[in-house]
């Protein structure tokens, strides 16, 4: 065990105007540790993984990576340090092939400013056999043929095709049927495994269960609960989301702390 | 220590893409199934070009003949070349409803430019600023989409009245401008010789094979799978008669006009500025999923002004292009059915409105499509009105046929 967290959030503050999105959020993940982030709607899970990938920039307190303080200021700040995020509603555009969609932003050319297909063909079938994705036919196909759980599988490669460090997950299981829900946890296990420091969002505890080796629950922008999924229940993390304790009750004064 | 508690899937590894079995027949059979998928191709399009020969040469037995073959090359110039332009535009879901005049402000800066007299311009410097006029345009008015996020949409359609307004200020009591540059005039109307049409048809068949060859030795270098070598011997056989068959029938008459030439050389440049360069990914990628483009970083922003300045820089180049043909320009210069044409080729030729799908090369054929019939009913004497209700209801077929394509692609999950 290295001294310093991977990611490591420090008292995070972010406002939209009047709301308080997050409020003095501690937040860490390491490597070949698969964190789960859980918390209500609302609770703030979006805006803080949106701050971490550089789309929102914080008001307070530090991002540090590997015990170095950093400032991500936009999605390209984010990737430099290897930093990746699947979103809930996937990114790839439909009429693009898979090849395509992988490298979309950071094609890689050969001579005369031309894209090198064929390597970039070679590379994504390298990572899908990596991560043993076997459901994607042909790396040609284009996106807006494939199924649910092949288009997240296709933004999770797309995630790690770039050396990243952290991959975030956001509710990569939400909108999918049953077998395609399995094919996406047993990648997130498998990025773990590989050494990736994983986040994922989620509502559902039973994914959740069966793929996280630590909980953070969050509440009304606070961090009210942190969990070993080991060492706790599905009722004590629910019981956390719901009612968790706040340090400081939005809408009050400072000095009307409630312990 | 990866796969431990992954249960064996069902399907056989990727590595191979269905392409790569069953060489040529596989071929013909994926395709066979990506037509009754909804895939049509360019399918209806030949069939379109063949039946509108077909009709239009039962009715008036001079269509078919190499004199007006000719003429329909320049015909379809103006319109494949502004079509080219759009294009782009389309592809990312916007319209450019400006290039009509745009395309008349290419032609008068240029006429203007070079009348004969105290202040005449060099050839080249005039073309140049024609063209960079409509640079100029297509980045004022991509500024406001871009930058401002006003609609493409009323941008264009501001520019369709204002840069009407300046062709007719600039031209004012003159009326009409008749162009006596050489180079000008010979654009469209005079013709390749018999030699030089051959050397280019040779030279573009040997590029299309040296890129074909290159691509597969890359490919196998890699290690992926590739086409077969019968099918691209077939492709390459088949251009080559095309062209052999063009070129030799064009000679029977005038030859080849020049802008035949400048349309292939712009085909192949923006084919490749689309399809092989980075550039040409991101206007696909902003196309089908600006928000997915903006993630992976790519500059929407600058992506749509560069296209607009495409477009535009496109349609005064094929101003040029429609002043060249008629010698001259007047009031009325880039009116008209400029506008309608261009963008009805694009379509017919098979790139979607929605944005993320399309071809330079649809420009193209579309313009085919459109000339033929302009040209056909032309020789059958029918009247302006009936011209328009004809190429109206094949415009309406085109994307009809589109829409009915792309719902049974949806159905079988090609999209």
């Amino acid at each position: 065990m290295s001294e310093n967290h991977l990611l490591e959030l420090k008292g995070v503050d972010k406002r939209f105007g009047a709301v308080q999105a997050l409020n003095g959020v501690d937040f860490h993940t390491d490597a070949g540790q698969v964190m789960a982030l859980v918390g209500d709607n609302g609770a703030g899970k979006s805006t803080l993984i949106k701050c971490v990938a550089g789309i929102h920039p914080i008001d307070g307190g530090e991002i540090l990576w590997d015990g170095e303080h950093v400032d991500i200021h936009g999605p390209k700040d984010a990737a430099r340090l290897g930093i990746e995020v699947v979103y809930q509603d996937l990114a790839l555009a439909d009429n693009l092939d898979v090849v395509q969609n992988m490298f979309l932003g950071r094609e890689t050319r050969s001579t005369f400013r031309r894209l090198d297909e064929s390597r970039m063909e070679k590379e994504t079938l390298g990572v899908l056999k990596d991560l043993s994705v076997t459901t994607i036919q042909s790396p040609r196909q284009t996106v807006a043929g494939l199924s649910g759980g092949q288009r997240q599988s296709v933004a999770v490669a797309k995630a790690v095709l770039w050396n990243s460090k952290l991959v975030i997950l956001d509710e990569p299981t939400a909108a999918l049927g049953v077998a395609q829900t399995r094919q996406v946890l047993d990648l997130v296990k498998r990025l773990g495994e590989q050494g990736l420091a994983v986040v994922i969002v989620s509502h559902n505890m039973s994914d959740i269960f069966e793929v996280a080796d630590c909980i953070t629950v969050l509440r009304l922008g606070q961090n009210v609960a942190e969990f070993k999924r080991s060492e706790t229940t599905q009722r004590e993390v629910v019981e956390a989301i719901t009612a968790g304790t706040l340090h400081t009750v939005p809408g009050m004064q400072e000095e009307e702390v409630v312990k | 220590m990866s796969g431990t508690a992954v249960e064996p899937s069902p399907s056989a590894p990727s590595t191979d893409t269905p392409i790569a079995r069953g060489g040529l027949t596989g071929y013909a059979r994926q395709w066979i199934d990506n037509v009754r998928a909804g895939d049509l191709g360019i399918l209806p399009i030949l069939v379109g070009i063949i039946v509108i020969g077909i009709y239009f040469q039962a009715r008036n037995s001079n269509f078919l003949t190499a004199g007006n073959f000719v003429n329909l090359i320049a015909q379809m110039s103006p319109f494949a070349i502004i079509g080219m332009g759009m294009v782009f535009v389309l592809l990312l879901g916007e319209i450019d409803l400006s290039v009509g005049y745009v395309s008349g402000m290419g032609g008068v800066v240029a006429a203007v430019l070079l009348e004969p007299g105290k202040g005449q311009w060099p050839t080249w410097l005039a073309l140049t600023a024609a063209i960079g006029t409509g640079v100029g345009i297509g980045l004022f008015q991509g500024f406001f989409v871009s930058r401002i996020g006003v609609p493409s949409f009323v941008v264009t359609l501001a520019g369709l009245l204002a840069w009407n307004g300046v062709v007719l200020q600039v031209i004012g009591s003159k009326g009409t401008i008749v162009i006596q540059d050489k180079l000008v005039i010979g654009l469209a109307n005079d013709n390749l010789s018999h030699t030089l049409a051959w050397i280019v048809l040779i030279v573009s068949v040997a590029l299309y094979l040296g890129v074909q060859l290159a691509t597969v030795y890359r490919r196998r270098q890699a290690g992926l799978a590739n086409v077969p070598m019968a099918l691209i011997a077939i492709r390459t056989v088949l251009l080559a008669g095309i062209g052999i068959f063009v070129v030799e029938w064009a000679d029977t008459d005038r030859g080849i006009p020049y802008v035949g030439l400048l349309m292939l050389v712009l085909l192949v440049f923006w084919t490749f500025v689309a399809t092989r360069t980075r550039f040409g990914r991101h206007i696909y990628a902003v196309g089908g999923n600006a928000e997915a483009a903006r993630r992976a970083g790519i500059s929407v922003k600058n992506v749509k002004l560069v296209v607009f300045a495409i477009c535009s820089a496109m349609a005064a180049l094929g101003g040029i292009v429609l002043a060249s043909r008629l010698s001259s320009v007047d009031t009325s210069t880039g009116g008209g059915t400029v506008l309608l044409y261009s963008i009805a080729a694009c379509v017919i030729g098979g790139t979607s409105l929605f944005g993320g799908r399309g071809k330079v090369s649809s420009a193209i054929l579309g313009a085919i499509v459109i000339a033929m019939i302009d040209n056909g009913l032309g020789l059958l004497n029918v009247s302006a009105g009936t011209k328009f209700v004809i190429t109206g209801i094949v415009l309406l077929a085109a994307v009809t046929l589109d829409s009915l394509s792309r719902r049974k692609s949806v159905a079988s999950g090609r999209a």
